[in-house]
């Protein structure tokens, strides 16, 4: 098991590295001179030379990045170019609206996809079962930024019943007025992830449902409920590791809905990122984003054979 | 949203394609009334959209100031107008050019370049197969959402860079699923008895291995398409894809959000075009894998 973990993590730097490589080469990606912001038009050449030196521009590349990886690894993203404020700085401060909003999203996903997959896997074919995977279908093909509109227009707009924008102001708000402005933003972001779960929790129950086992802990007459608990925990620790990966997606893939929100979270900071062409903002990030999903996904490989026999004897 | 699937289950027989295979699969396809259903309505928006200029009155850029957001049904904009005044029906017909494009060139690009390499990769095997393999899964190291929006905000808004930004985030998963067939049926006695016989690499993959590999790529490819609309229109609805005065759904959304409160209904007309066209190729994707498991 422990070299099973070992490996696993000796898998993950080299990806690691490969992202990091990513991130540092969207600045190279990005047209236009990154000194164009910085130097007047008339600059001179020294002008021009000296800057580059004090950037480390003028080094080549493998250098540059060693540099900035260096950097990074010490907790310095670089300055952002629109707010002049350390981008570590900007990070820090978003990444825990967007991780309270993906966290009760997954919770909201996670409950109504599992209770639907439940209730369809064990009635494969009946009328519950085709409103859950019309449900399901709906989840996953709806544009979230759409979504997000349409809540807007009927809770905020027309029933006036929940805020529309923002993460409220002050310090002296309630946790429920704390949590008003995030049941949109939630229930609009765990559309896809409830219908991701609805779908993988029915295959899983109607698959676990079709053993061998099943059919055996019947005959040794066990009541319908204790069947039930025996399928729940061979389903378990799949379902755990779909959850996972989820909420990873949805810390990721929350740009948008931020962006409809205004939500200040790292999805925002994104945004305005690219609005204003701050790339080195840009650049940190989606470093960290994606550090923070390849990170999940390596817990997700650890923790999935602790809690099920059958992947560690595998 | 937008996640792309990074298992796929092959049909059990992926082999034995026999003449009538694909005419089978048309005809169990044609009897499943959702898939049907999907295809009637996807053809009527697509062909909505290509003659556009002949269902439309106006002038997709242009608007007049005084029938600014005129509501759904006013005499001559039969669903209103929008926040510059232009006509919504011919914005929404325009409009579907550019997001159906921008969906669907971008997979059609993976399933040639993912295809070609994964092909390569599950033929070659040994070190070939091992650099094109871990190369995507530092692709798959991101989410895909993310990955394209870092794409398309280093390289700045615009159709083109939208869609080199999808491409790169749907070669990966289609080089996957290729490599994985294509190693399976590398493996089967009859790609021997070829290579016994004489036939070339070139041949083998070519008559072995295409013919055999195609179905189940197509069907994984299609299940893209809806993924690809959703992420096109988001990135346009973040200011990373079409320019304004353009009309591309995703764009209209985000410019349409001011009439929220004075128009609701057009505000949201975009975005149910997105979801109808998105719904439609995800179930029709999902009838056309049940049409092809042979059981």
């Amino acid at each position: 098991m422990l070299s099973y973990i070992l490996k696993r993590i000796a898998y993950a730097i080299p990806v690691s590295f490969a992202v990091s490589l990513i991130c540092f080469s969207l600045v190279q990606l990005a047209p236009g001179d990154p000194l164009a912001l910085v130097l007047p038009t008339d600059a001179t050449q020294e002008m021009i030379d000296a800057t580059k030196a004090r950037y480390g521009l003028d080094k080549p590349l493998a250098v540059q990045y060693g540099y900035w990886l260096w950097n990074v690894l010490q907790g310095d993203f670089g300055t952002s170019i629109s707010t002049g404020r350390s981008v570590a700085s900007e990070i820090g401060n978003a990444i825990g609206y967007s991780l309270a909003l993906a966290g009760l999203a997954s919770l909201i996903g996670f409950t109504v996809g599992t209770a639907l997959g439940l209730v369809a896997g064990y009635r494969v074919g009946s009328p519950v079962d085709k409103v859950a995977s019309a449900i399901s279908i709906s989840g996953v093909s709806v544009p979230n930024y759409w979504l997000g509109i349409v809540l807007v227009v009927i809770f905020s707009v027309n029933l006036n019943m929940l805020p529309s924008m923002g993460a409220g102001t002050g310090s002296e708000m309630t946790l429920l007025e704390r949590l008003s402005f995030m049941v949109l933003p939630a229930l609009t972001l765990a559309a896809a992830p409830a219908g991701i779960v609805t779908r993988s929790v029915r295959a899983l129950v109607a698959e676990k449902l079709s053993m061998d086992f099943v059919g055996a802990l019947h005959a040794k007459g066990l009541t319908e409920l204790q069947v039930f608990v025996h399928v729940i925990k061979n389903a378990a620790p799949t379902a755990l590791a779909v959850i996972g990966v989820q909420m990873g997606y949805l810390m990721a893939g929350s740009i948008l809905v931020e962006t409809v929100f205004s939500w200040p979270g790292t999805g925002l900071l994104l945004n305005g990122a690219i609005l204003q062409r701050d790339i080195p903002l840009l650049q940190g990030t989606i470093l960290v984003l994606a550090m923070f999903f390849v990170s999940l996904n390596l817990l997700v490989d650890i923790v999935q054979p602790l809690l099920d026999p059958r992947i560690r004897r595998s | 949203m937008t996640q792309i699937a990074k298992s796929f289950d092959l049909p059990a027989e992926i082999v034995i394609l026999s003449r009538g295979y694909w005419s089978s699969v048309l005809r169990r396809l044609l009897k499943d009334k959702v898939s049907v259903a999907c295809m009637v309505v996807l053809a009527i928006i697509i062909l909505a959209t290509i003659f556009a200029p002949l269902l439309s009155l106006y002038d997709p850029a242009v608007g007049t100031v005084i029938h600014r957001l005129k509501p759904v049904g006013t005499e001559g904009y039969l669903l209103g107008t929008d926040e510059l005044g232009r006509d919504m029906v011919t914005r929404l017909l325009y409009g579907g050019r550019m997001s159906l494009l921008m969906g669907i060139l971008p997979v059609l690009f993976a399933l040639l370049i993912g295809g070609t390499l994964g092909t390569i990769a599950g033929y070659a095997g040994g070190r070939t197969n091992a650099i094109i393999m871990r190369s995507t899964d530092v692709v798959f190291a991101f989410p895909s959402v993310l990955l394209a929006v870092a794409i398309a905000g280093a390289l700045g808004a615009g159709f083109t860079n939208v869609l080199v930004a999808l491409t790169v985030v749907l070669i990966p998963p289609v080089v996957r699923i290729t490599e994985s067939a294509t190693t399976q049926v590398r493996s089967l006695d009859f790609v021997e008895a070829a290579r016994a016989s004489g036939a070339g690499s070139f041949t083998i993959i070519r008559v072995h291995i295409l013919g055999n590999i195609l179905g189940p790529v197509l069907v994984y490819s299609s299940s893209l398409l809806s993924v690809a609309i959703i992420m096109a229109a988001g990135l346009s609805f973040i200011g990373l894809g079409a320019k304004p005065p353009t009309p591309e759904w995703g764009l209209m959304l985000n410019t349409l959000r001011g009439a929220i409160y004075s128009q609701p209904l057009i505000a949201a007309l975009p975005g149910v075009l997105i979801f109808i066209v998105s719904l439609s190729f995800n179930l029709l994707s999902d009838g056309l894998r049940s049409a092809m498991d042979v059981q």
